[in-house]
């Protein structure tokens, strides 16, 4: 479970995130909406320890991410960001294998290697695991960065716009995976999400946010209607019922 | 982790062939007579493992300071390392004549870690960190602190030991003079120790912190190994160019940056080259020599050349 109390972050006198407190769930998918400098990335840098709080606190399974030592919550929390490009020169097996290393530290025990094993099939990255990652396509990177933070085992698992850089069917196969990672693994993924619609089929809860504040959460069929997007958005947009969900048209 | 593992070993194996040819050569290189025992003991022995033990170091500081730097054209002479090193060597010179070259090495391996340190600062506060500006920045950093080593060189008469360490040579090695060389083998092991650590360091900041390491304790040990490795180096061998530029690189293309598997093959490369680059250094103009680190100066830097016009090419 994760939880934010008076979650807060400034530069100098501008506020990103504005006193943000939230109860998210354990075991569910939960995708956070907004526009653009909403505050999402920054909320979940915040969660993730990679960005110090300016006041508040945050807790992923009740340990406080400000006070834990951070080889403790590596084996609760799984994070990625968006992929900043040049890294080091690693096979997908090796970067998936260092997923284990808060619990292996860098001693992969037969269980380490099963989880490895696990994570590349479970992404279908088998054929490609001894390939270096600047050998692949962007998606198969993203899907390699994805393998290494499920092989983390961690209960909790953040992600900030894993749709990056995926086509329409990649985009849909990663959403349908994570969905099965909440569904049949028991995990909890929070994401930043940029495609409504993508966030309308797949979520079982949206967290809206705007001017760093958080304007509404609840499931889809409240939260993408046209008055809560005209809030979180300001524009006017359709959304339309296909196939039983709630669809948003807003091209034009 | 088969394949490469397979391939790997074949890579050592090949390696540790090449190594053994090489320091077979540089032994049998030279003008004296082979005959007498004393010029193998007292000169060409020990010029030899200086070679080696130079060689790995400079090979092994590259790749963790590309690693830590994330960016593949840097190394300690790119990045304001050696020529701190070399400005600490001549300071505690002149304020401690008669200090033991270990208490020297020391003062040098603390200046070549403010000097580094001071570049990755420098490069955390770039808005734009392109890939070609980030040895630049390295470069003007480290002639800057060349300018100030040469100036104070020159108002105090030191300039001809500051040639000595600003040149890689390996002329005037003998036994009794080359020992703490040894401790750079030492700082290899060490940055074994941490081959995870540090090959995660690479992934950069945010997969260190998801994976719960201390990123800037492991960033900051990992300079700390590649400024004493730097110093050991300088202070015995003079500064050499090149071999931790050009070694990973080419590791880097067969093999990756797992350093758990690509550290031996680094070190025993960049032995390998430095001892190519010095037996040829002796048979060029034989029975006269060229310092290594003019040799390296020349063969790394076509290497280099090709590297650069390679990787541009191979991708985006």
């Amino acid at each position: 479970m994760i939880e934010t109390q008076d979650l807060t972050r400034r530069y100098g006198d501008t506020v990103v995130v504005d006193g943000v407190s939230l109860r998210l769930p354990a075991r569910s998918f939960v995708s956070i909406i907004g526009a653009n400098g909403a505050g999402k990335s920054s909320l979940l840098s915040m969660v993730s320890r990679l960005l110090p709080a300016s006041a508040g606190r945050a807790f992923v399974d009740g340990l406080d991410v400000a006070a834990t030592p951070g080889d403790v919550l590596a084996r609760r929390l799984g994070i990625l960001r968006q992929e900043n490009g040049i890294a080091a020169r690693v096979t997908i097996r090796d970067l998936v294998a260092f997923g284990r290393y808060p619990h292996a530290k860098g001693r992969l025990t037969a269980a380490d290697r099963a989880h490895v094993a696990d994570a590349l099939a479970f992404l279908d990255l088998e054929p490609l695991a001894d390939r270096f990652l600047d050998e692949v396509s962007g998606g198969q990177r993203q899907r390699a960065h994805i393998a290494m933070v499920l092989a983390q085992d961690t209960d909790c698992i953040l992600l900030d716009e894993p749709l990056n850089n995926l086509d329409m069917r990649h985009a849909a196969g990663m959403m349908g995976l994570l969905r099965r990672a909440v569904d049949e693994r028991g995990r909890t993924i929070v994401a930043v999400l940029h495609d409504i619609n993508f966030a309308s089929c797949y979520s079982d809860r949206i967290v809206a946010m705007r001017d760093g504040k958080v304007v509404a959460v609840g499931p889809p069929e409240e939260i993408v209607t046209e008055a809560v997007l005209r809030e979180v958005y300001g524009i006017e947009v359709e959304v339309v019922l296909v196939r039983g969900y709630r669809t948003v048209f807003f091209y034009r | 982790m088969r394949r490469p593992s397979a391939r790997g070993a074949g890579y050592a194996l090949l390696a540790l062939l090449a190594l053994s040819a090489l320091a077979a050569a540089s032994l049998l290189v030279g003008v004296g007579d082979l005959r007498d025992a004393e010029i193998l003991a007292v000169s060409r022995v020990p010029r030899t493992l200086a070679l080696i033990l130079a060689g790995a170091g400079m090979a092994v500081a590259g790749v963790i300071m590309q690693l830590v730097a994330q960016n593949r054209f840097v190394e300690p002479s790119t990045a304001g390392t050696a020529d701190s090193a070399t400005l600490g060597m001549l300071l505690v010179t002149l304020l401690a004549p008669d200090a033991p070259v270990v208490v020297k090495m020391l003062a040098a391996a603390a200046t070549a870690l403010a000097g580094t340190a001071l570049f990755l600062r420098v490069l955390r506060a770039m808005p734009l960190r392109e890939r070609l500006t980030v040895p630049l920045v390295g470069i003007m950093l480290g002639g800057v602190v060349g300018a100030a080593s040469t100036f104070i060189a020159y108002r105090t008469d030191m300039l001809q030991f500051l040639g000595t360490w600003q040149a890689g040579d390996v002329s005037t090695v003998l036994r009794g003079r080359y020992e703490l060389l040894w401790l750079s083998a030492v700082l290899t092991f060490l940055a074994y120790a941490m081959a995870d650590r540090i090959t995660i360091a690479g992934l950069g900041r945010d997969a260190s912190v998801n994976l719960g390491l201390d990123y800037r304790r492991v960033v900051a040990l990992a300079i700390a190994l590649v400024a004493s490795i730097t110093a050991v180096t300088i202070a015995t061998a003079g500064t050499i160019p090149f071999v931790g530029l050009v070694v990973p690189n080419l590791v880097s293309l067969v093999a990756g940056d797992t350093l758990r598997r690509s550290l031996p093959l680094v070190a025993g490369a960049g032995a390998g080259l430095l001892l190519l680059c010095d037996v040829l250094g002796r048979l060029i103009r034989y029975p006269f020599e060229i310092p290594v680190g003019t040799v390296m100066g020349v063969v790394g830097g076509g290497l280099f050349l090709v590297l650069l016009l390679r990787r541009d090419a191979g991708r985006a």
